[in-house]
């Protein structure tokens, strides 16, 4: 090639309005925004990641890719308020309240399970804690820009930081030794001590609040003010105080579900989301009232003690409550079908199609303080999109594209079967792995561990923590 | 009102008025009318009629006699399908997963064939009217754990006894068969200690299974010569372990041998074969697909699932578990579709859902959970379709049952006209609308702190 034919190439790319990879047109697609109804025959531009026209016979920027969508449905990209995927560790079980640990910490972007969400619709996931702590780590709220090696590209940037907390069976048999498998006798061993930890540790974030503000205040005319001793984990209460850290909160009883609601009244804070909550169904009313959202499983139940007066139809009775709720996974194997998961609630209470839809794109959006961004198909939104091939709430629909900020990361026909980032060793194509199946719900999110990983061999499990 | 409770509400009209008060399941003559019958073994029915006296199905088709004083039922716009089976689960057996107390599957030892499943079934377990309720009305409950955990047995979902519930007499003996390779007890590692090698285990493994079933066959014949003429032997010692094993080695029970891996399953065709073992179904097989053509030579049936599974590989494309069971019955492998759950038997439907979306297509699907196992448990001449003589197990839905939003309006188990409800319905019926029966509000929050 000479040069000319260079410059002219060059030309020719610059006229044409340079096209990103970031770019992409659907045609004549049937959309689910979620916030403004069903459009039939309609085209979505996605230029640099976001969404900039909805409407029909949009004209197409030269060169960009189409995507001939008809026939199918295009919805927003599904987003999963609660996982443990993409991560390396979980549970940080040595203390009832570790609030100074992130997942942001164990980020595992090679993580296969990021590609299977994806071929399940899923390009946020909201990638937790585990719940061994009354007052456990902070979450990472990540996009799945599979492919990278960057922990740092998965993250959603400028989400809101979250923190895990745990009420009942899990946080009183890791910490209070009852049943067995605990680590010792400490409290919390009941639901009452699981009261008291929090009030201790909301109580003493106040007070060294209070100091910093004091502090600082003070600093302003007296340079030779002293500052209070730094605490990393008070820090973080503080930010939960100020209303800077997101609390999502695993639990299940109605009782345990009113009492935190009752502790954050009296510290005044305001954003609470319940995780799993399969007894929310019960107190739905007063979630309603203090402004709280759920998080729930569309099925689970029996379990374990805690859920063993559960309801099928929680999900359903709290939308009738007027609760933002939203279906969640808590699975590397569920959060494939988590299209499927928020169907059930239309056999299991009646939901129409946009309050289905709306507990897995806009309402999980709500929840992790990313709504401005994600969760509907509206201009001005990220680029995160999916394609399905027939309605997403059939049990025979399937998803044939996924979109993250514009980027295709998942095709139904063109992916290569085997997608590892990381392939070791001792993880050859002939190696039998197992597989995770609904039943892996009994051992709970106590001891997630991504077993596996450290070994090499891609398969996250759940160890029993009997 | 939702939509669903003015269906069955609705439908709860059609069912005379003495019925509706007790909600008391009853055998009796009744008369689906007008509706949709999906017969499975003979098509599509519309606007047919099935009439059920007793404990069977006595007419089905569109010009059909109504007997006198039958009950009617008004099925138009329904349809009518053969009740469900679950080709693997553990209802019955457990009430709360983690609670150890309410847990009977598995018995301590590796070789207990002897632990009857239908022992340990508690008719009254609350996940069993939460399974029916979603048009299943027959399972395979089995022991797990050893290699010979026990014996399986098929259920029906309605009876207040084991004798009143064992479908078809149907009992099978389990054996997981020995996993090949690293993958196995999680918990092993966990535990600490020396290392595990892996391939001793499994030859350990393997010569545990040969040496009792050496052990078995000279058992039955030792057994079996006592038995014809016991005059200067001595009897046999009592092995209730050995006396489990025999209706296996006399082909007159079947083995359910629990296999998935690539490895494992051609290793358990082999040693069936070498055995000659011909009564056999494999169960779980979630990596049938690999050696398809395998298992069709073989004529070994496959109790297949769940679907709803990751892949058992990370080199494996992401849907091979939807998948499996389509491409097993495509190199024709006889197949029926097990949840393998326990109280979420419900979901069967929806794997036979996924199977049928990613390749199966809905008629086979259908049959894997209808006729396919019936006749793969040789109990078909009782269940798996909608024909003249069979039991009346059937239910009444508004659309294809494995559609995530069709509603089950009806149930039939043994004639019995088993009533819509399950503790999930209570609890919804109670909390929906949780405070309006109360004249004075109570401030919502917060309580007195």
């Amino acid at each position: 090639m000479n040069r000319f034919t260079l410059i002219c190439a060059a030309l020719v790319f610059l006229l044409a309005g340079s096209v990103s990879a970031q770019d992409v047109l659907f045609r004549n697609a049937t959309v689910l925004t979620i916030t403004d109804g069903d459009l039939e025959n309609t085209d979505v531009l996605v230029s640099g990641g976001i969404i900039t026209e909805i409407g029909s016979n949009i004209r197409a920027p030269r060169g960009i890719t189409e995507v001939d969508a008809t026939g199918k449905y295009l919805m927003p990209g599904i987003i999963d308020a609660h996982s443990h995927i993409a991560l390396t560790s979980v549970n940080e079980g040595s203390s009832p309240v570790t609030a100074e640990v992130s997942m942001e910490d164990v980020v595992n972007p090679y993580h296969l399970g990021i590609y299977r969400a994806l071929a399940g619709g899923v390009t946020t996931s909201h990638t937790m804690h585990g719940s061994a702590n009354v007052i456990g780590g902070q979450n990472e709220t990540i996009k799945h820009r599979f492919g990278t090696k960057d922990p740092d590209d998965v993250r959603f940037e400028g989400a809101p930081r979250t923190i895990k907390f745990a009420l009942g069976e899990n946080p009183t048999r890791v910490h209070g030794n009852r049943g067995s498998g605990g680590t010792g006798a400490i409290v919390p061993a009941t639901r009452m001590g699981v009261e008291q930890v929090l009030r201790g540790s909301f109580e003493n974030g106040k007070r060294y609040m209070e100091a910093w503000d004091a502090y600082t205040a003070e600093a302003a005319t007296n340079p030779r003010a002293v500052p209070p001793a730094y605490n990393n984990r008070l820090e973080v209460m503080a930010d939960i105080l100020r209303g800077d850290v997101l609390v999502h909160c695993h639990s299940y009883r109605a009782d345990e579900i009113l009492m935190l609601t009752r502790v954050f009244n009296d510290y005044e804070v305001r954003k609470i989301t319940f995780q799993h909550a399969n007894e929310a169904f019960k107190v739905a009313p007063e979630l309603a009232a203090y402004g709280a959202y759920a998080s729930v499983f569309a099925d689970w139940w029996s379990y374990k003690f805690e859920v063993y007066y559960s309801t099928s139809y929680n999900a359903a009775i709290l939308m009738r409550n007027g609760v933002v709720t939203s279906i969640n996974s808590d699975s590397g194997e569920l959060n494939r079908h988590l299209y499927h998961e928020a169907a059930k609630s239309q056999r299991y209470g009646g939901l129409n199609d946009a309050e289905a839809l709306s507990m897995i794109t806009i309402n999980p959006a709500i929840q992790l303080g990313i709504q401005d961004r994600v969760g509907s198909i509206e201009i001005g939104k990220d680029g995160d999109l999916t394609l399905f091939d027939g309605h997403p709430l059939s049990v025979y629909a399937i998803p044939a594209m996924t979109f993250v900020d514009g980027i295709k990361y998942f095709d139904r026909f063109e992916d290569a079967d085997d997608m590892r980032l990381q392939i070791s060793p001792s993880a050859e194509i002939g190696t039998f792995e197992g597989q995770i199946t609904g039943r892996d719900h009994i051992h709970d999110e106590t001891e997630v561990l991504d077993f596996f990983e450290l070994f090499g061999e891609d398969i996250l499990t759940t160890i029993d923590s009997q | 009102m939702t939509v669903f409770y003015s269906l069955v509400l609705a439908f709860m009209m059609l069912i005379p008025q003495s019925q509706q008060q007790d909600q008391k399941a009853r055998q009796g003559t009744y008369a689906i009318t007008n509706a949709r019958i999906e017969t499975v073994s003979d098509g599509t029915i519309e606007n047919g009629t099935v009439v059920i006296e007793g404990d069977r199905i006595i007419a089905v088709g569109i010009n059909v006699a109504i007997p006198e004083g039958a009950q009617l039922i008004d099925g138009s716009g329904m349809h009518v399908y053969p009740g469900m089976i679950d080709s693997g689960t553990s209802l019955g057996l457990v009430e709360v997963g983690s609670v150890a107390e309410t847990n009977d599957t598995n018995e301590v030892g590796e070789v207990t064939p002897h632990m009857d499943a239908l022992t340990a079934v508690n008719p009254n377990a609350v996940a069993i009217p939460v399974t029916r309720v979603s048009g299943i009305t027959t399972v395979i409950t089995e022991p797990g754990g050893g290699l010979l955990p026990g014996t399986a047995a098929a259920i029906n979902l309605f009876g207040y006894t084991a004798e009143q519930m064992h479908a078809g007499d149907v009992r099978m003996l389990v054996l997981q068969f020995p996993r090949k390779g690293g993958f196995g007890n999680f918990r092993r590692f966990r535990g600490g200690g020396a290392a595990r090698d892996p391939e001793a285990e499994y030859k350990k493994a393997m010569d545990k299974l040969n040496e009792i079933w050496d052990r078995a066959s000279l058992y039955q014949k030792i057994a079996a010569a006592y038995a014809a003429d016991p005059s200067g032997k001595t009897m046999p010692v009592y092995a209730p372990e050995m006396d489990a094993i025999t209706p296996v080695l006399t082909g007159d029970r079947k083995l359910m041998v629990k296999v998935d891996g690539e490895k494992d399953i051609l290793a358990a065709i082999n040693w069936v074969q070498e055995r000659k073992l011909t009564n056999v179904v494999f169960s779980g097989v979630s990596e049938g697909w690999r050696v398809a053509d395998k298992l069709a030579e073989a004529g070994i049936a496959c109790l297949v699932g769940p679907m709803l599974a990751t892949p058992t590989r990370g080199s494996d494309r992401y849907d091979r578990a939807y998948a499996n069971i389509g491409l097993m019955a495509d190199a024709g492998v006889t197949v029926a579709i097990r949840s393998g759950e326990t109280e979420n038997v419900r979901n069967l439907a929806f794997n036979a859902g996924f199977a049928a979306a990613y390749g199966m297509g809905k008629e086979a699907a259908l049959k894997a959970v209808t006729l396919g196992p019936a006749q793969i448990f040789g109990i078909d001449a009782d269940y798996g379709s909608i024909e003249v003589g069979k039991k009346a197990n059937l239910f009444l839905s508004d659309g294809d049952p494995f559609e995530t939003s069709t509603n089950i309006l009806a149930l039939f188990i043994d004639g019995f006209n088993v009533p819509i409800e399950s503790r999930h319905l209570d609890l919804y019926q109670e909390f929906l609308n949780r405070d309006e029966g109360r004249l004075q509000p109570v401030e919502v929050l917060p309580a007195d702190h």
